[in-house]
């Protein structure tokens, strides 16, 4: 039988490369003569800039171009923002700071030098005289009034929005039980390992611009680019080599990457600027920020009847690309993994003089997911009933889905329930909670944390995205049978290579090694959207699949022809294309290449073998459709099919996580027993692969849950500024994982899959808050915010 | 004011002059071309920018080129000996031990320290072995599972 990849634990294609030191991220491209570019950014919140002194630094040794906000504010437009929202403010961010600052990290000045020592040279050396003005910091202030950040608008609000089905007010008249809680999502760094950075080199012959960046949208970031600096879009490449870690943050169009090109262009030399963790923590964007009251309405027997959240999201001191968009997508994810007929959210979302908030792994579903499962808590201990039966009662079954939602969703499929049940049976639920109450007794501190979550994945329906929810795949065979795939989804560690190769390969019958997945250069690549929002293998996996089957149809035909035969009695497996006696015997394996490298005669093409044959592999027939000497009539010369795949609806995983600690009674410290996970990611194309995902989302949620927290002080001071301050999860802070899944295919597409890469952070942070809170019951704790540290636990132990 | 410095690097000797203020990273990566040791932050906390300076595992972004004047420096390109991959290498690829591969360099170079001076180390040891280099992507699980069959396979040897 043909061997098969997809299903199976395949180790990446890309990791040679990686594990050896030979790739390439930004920073590793060199170009003769490239300058380094360096910022002089705000040390205020906010200030008005009364006067800029450059003369310095322009005199400084190996400086050759300064540029204020003032120099570029009619020559680079403003940085893009595809929110769309009724009576949605948007301030005017120019890609430096023209007459006042906003934030603690604004980009003021731009210091281009030879090497990137005397570009630092040269930020040291520009005087800047700010006026501090009155800032606001607290996104609640932001609301009730005081001063007012961007001049032209009348208050801080960026926008408001209710949103939601049903007959709230209703909902809590006929409820028997109410609980209401306060819930901080606090700002959190996205911290990808690569900073962020952009190379830029303009050809002025050609009228040529090439940026190389760090992002996950090379094509939508293109198009932006284009439009900000003026240059004709088919006139700029944009290429994203490796890329070290995105989580979001690169999921952007930023000023650095416009005014790079923009400075190349007026230079005519390459310019690189590779950004600092201090800039990387200062100016990329946040994730999170949100302050909210949620409220249940449900029943004696633990029926929910309602969920209202009223939230104040932080958009920080400008729109980025998302930055208003997010905590819509809070809004839409209210339901969880229940039936809860009437849902309202209401937005406030104000300026405040910090970073922009955005897209942070999960974008607005981690909040909502917390929210709900945060709330389930607290309606089973306001019951006094196990939270995983609260959860069991309120799913939706198996039938009922298509499952529609009071926030305007209808979730794929799903078997909430059966997840469940496997990860009690995992950790043993019933004896877990006996040994739980038997170590209560001996006075040791054991929790128990249950999060049954479901997300949405697959972004999405191009109705529901700002530019565009599709995603593009182009696959052709090359003359010697090799399989080139193109694929508009770039992505920065997920795997594509590997993921979209196994796809290709068993849909072609070929030899894995003899698929090559490009992605990430426009130059080259069809366009794209790009790899966020769980969308990659549901989106850009499903395009590969649909192209091959464009390809094969042509294949079919060609093969037909060829083989003199009837097309309904061609068949293909194995890689062959077989008239029909023959398939039984031919279908041993996976073709192999027409022409072994080395062997192929020196300045022509083979000639196919066709005399007499009763079967051609794919790509015998890659090689005739090139020479196209024996094609049917009317047939195009080529082998290679495009296909821009519009997904109908979002996908819908979901699992259970349930999450094990002891705390210490005399540090505080919280110790992990066991950490299970029950995923259902629909159809996996590689376990390996989505084991890493799950394990990395995990462990983002322990930092939220434990760790992490941008903080600024009430001068709008950057507190948590470098990675000493900012405290990111290490080795030894993670549990042993017991990952497990159950499989429900999504009808959305023909994979089945649903995208899982945000799974992690969507589904933990609750089970491991739940599992904490457990644990301090006995002191009356019902919820606690997050990030949870040793001091706090510490400090109600203590004094209750 | 440059200073001249001669170091041997995944064995070949070079001699150049350099600023004092030159970071050995950057040494190695602008000077001799050598792109995969990484600079993932500027405060010593990242460890992607690990290497073996005269055996010692070292953060490279504060060490100056200077003070490594006469040493022997091995980086990540320098761990695979004849077209074979060290055995932390090939556990990372085996057990996915890299998503994005920003940290990998320096998380190798440190793994392959550890086993160094500790050839069957506990779960326990590993991650305190590692505990100076941050992984973003994979919850260090599978990174923990590439050092025990870096582990194994070098006890094999």
């Amino acid at each position: 039988m043909t061997e098969k990849y997809v299903g199976k634990r395949v180790k990446r294609t890309e990791d040679p490369r990686l594990i050896r030191g030979l790739a390439h991220y930004v920073d590793d491209i060199s170009l003769p003569n490239t300058l380094h570019v360096a910022f002089v950014r705000s040390y205020y919140a906010h200030a008005k800039i009364n006067s800029i002194d450059t003369s310095a630094a322009l005199a400084a040794p190996g400086v050759v171009a300064v540029y204020t906000g003032k120099d570029v504010a009619d020559k680079v437009g403003p940085v893009p923002c595809a929110g769309a929202l009724p009576d949605l403010k948007v301030p005017d961010h120019r890609v430096l700071a023209k007459d006042k600052v906003y934030f603690v990290g604004h980009p003021v000045v731009a210091i281009v030098a030879k090497n990137r020592y005397a570009a630092q040279d040269g930020v040291d050396l520009v005087v800047v005289d700010y006026e501090e003005l009155p800032v606001v910091t607290d996104v609640e202030a932001a609301a009730a009034g005081g001063p007012v950040i961007h001049d032209g608008f009348s208050d801080n609000i960026a926008y408001r929005l209710t949103s939601g089905e049903g007959d709230i007010d209703a909902a809590f008249a006929a409820a028997d039980r109410t609980v209401k809680q306060r819930v901080l999502h606090r700002r959190l760094a996205p911290i990808a390992m690569e900073p962020r950075g952009v190379l830029a080199r303009y050809f002025p012959g050609e009228e040529e611009l090439t940026i190389w960046s760090s992002t996950q949208i090379p094509h939508l970031m293109r198009t932006q680019v284009a439009l900000m600096i003026g240059i004709p879009e088919n006139k700029l490449r944009v290429i994203t080599p490796e890329v070290g870690g995105g989580f979001g943050s690169k999921l952007n169009v930023y000023s650095e990457e416009a005014l790079l090109g923009w400075i190349s262009m007026q230079l005519g030399k390459p310019v690189k600027w590779i950004e600092t963790r201090r800039e990387n923590i200062q100016a990329t964007i946040h994730g999170r920020g949100q302050v909210g009251d949620v409220e249940v309405a449900f029943k004696n027997d633990g029926t929910l009847l309602g969920l209202r959240y009223s939230v104040f999201a932080d958009m920080g001191a400008y729109h980025q690309l998302l930055t208003p968009a997010i905590p819509t997508l809070t809004g839409l994810m209210l339901s969880g993994a229940y039936k809860i007929p009437a849902i309202q959210m209401n937005i406030t979302a104000c300026f405040t003089n910090k970073m922009a908030t955005d897209a942070y792994r999960g974008a607005g579903r981690p909040e909502a997911t917390y929210i709900v499962e945060r709330a389930l808590d607290l309606v089973a201990a306001d019951l006094g009933v196990d939270p995983a039966e609260v959860r069991r009662k309120n799913f939706p079954a198996a039938d009922e889905f298509p499952f529609h939602t009071a926030t305007g969703l209808d979730y794929d499929s799903g078997d909430y329930e059966a997840a469940l049940n496997k990860a009690q049976h995992i950790v043993d639920y019933a004896a877990l909670r006996k040994e739980q109450k038997k170590a209560r007794d001996e006075g040791r501190l054991i929790g128990i944390g249950v999060s049954t979550y479901v997300e949405i994945c697959a972004l999405g329906p191009s109705q529901a995205m700002p530019a565009g929810g599709w995603e593009s795949a182009t696959v052709r065979i090359e003359p010697t049978g090799k399989v080139t795939v193109l694929t508009g989804a770039s992505p920065h560690g997920q795997g594509q290579e590997t993921s979209f190769a196994q796809i290709a390969a068993d849909e072609l019958g070929v030899n894995i090694n003899d698929v090559t997945v490009i992605h990430g250069d426009t130059g080259v690549v069809q366009y794209g959207i790009g790899t966020f929002g769980s969308r990659a293998t549901a989106v850009g996996g499903t395009a590969v699949y649909v192209a091959i089957q464009k390809l094969k149809e042509k294949a079919h035909k060609i093969a037909t022809h060829m083989l003199q035969a009837d097309a309904s009695r061609v068949s293909f497996e194995g890689g062959k294309y077989s008239r029909e006696a023959a398939v039984a015997a031919s279908a041993t394996g996976t073709s192999e290449p027409v022409v072994p490298v080395g062997e192929a005669p020196a300045g022509a093409l083979p000639e196919p073998q066709t005399e007499g044959k009763s079967s051609l592999t794919i790509q015998d027939i890659a090689l005739a459709a090139h020479l196209a000497k024996e094609l049917p009539p009317d047939t195009e010369p080529g082998l290679s099919a495009t296909y821009f795949f519009e997904p109908k609806n979002f996908t819908f995983p979901f699992g259970t996580h349930i999450c094990v600690v002891e705390i210490d009674r005399d540090t505080g410290d919280i110790k992990f027993l066991r950490y299970v996970a029950v995923d259902d990611c629909g159809k996996v194309i590689n376990p390996l692969l989505v084991d890493g995902q799950v394990h990395g989302g995990i462990v983002q949620s322990i930092g939220q849950a434990m760790y992490e927290e941008v903080v600024y002080d009430e001068q709008g001071q950057l507190i948590t500024g470098t990675l000493m301050d900012y405290a990111v999860p290490r080795a030894s802070h993670v549990p042993n994982f017991e990952l497990d899944r159950t499989e429900t295919p999504s009808p959305v597409n023909p994979l089945g899959v649903k995208g899982v890469g945000e799974a992690g952070t969507i589904g933990a942070t609750p089970a491991i808050v739940g599992a904490i809170v457990d644990a301090l019951a006995p002191f009356g704790v019902k919820h606690l915010d997050m990030p949870i540290k040793p001091e706090n636990v510490w400090r109600i132990i203590s004094h209750g | 004011m440059k200073k001249a410095i001669n170091l041997n690097v995944n064995g070949v000797s070079h001699t150049d002059e350099v600023e004092p203020r030159m970071l050995l990273v950057h040494y190695l990566r602008d000077v001799l071309d050598l792109t995969g040791t990484h600079v993932g932050c500027e405060t010593s906390l990242c460890g992607a920018c690990t290497v073996m300076l005269d055996g010692q595992a070292v953060k490279s972004c504060t060490v100056f080129a200077v003070q490594a004047d006469g040493a022997t420096v091995t980086t990540i390109e320098g761990l695979a000996k004849n077209g074979e991959l060290h055995p932390v290498q090939e556990g990372f690829w085996e057990k996915h031990g890299l998503q994005c591969g920003y940290c990998t360099p320096g998380m190798i170079v440190t793994a392959a320290q550890l086993l160094d001076r500790n050839p069957d180390p506990s779960r326990e040891e590993i991650c305190h072995g590692l505990e100076g280099n941050l992984c973003r992507c994979t919850g260090y699980q599978h990174i923990i599972e590439a050092v025990q069959y870096a582990a194994k396979k070098a006890g094999q040897r």
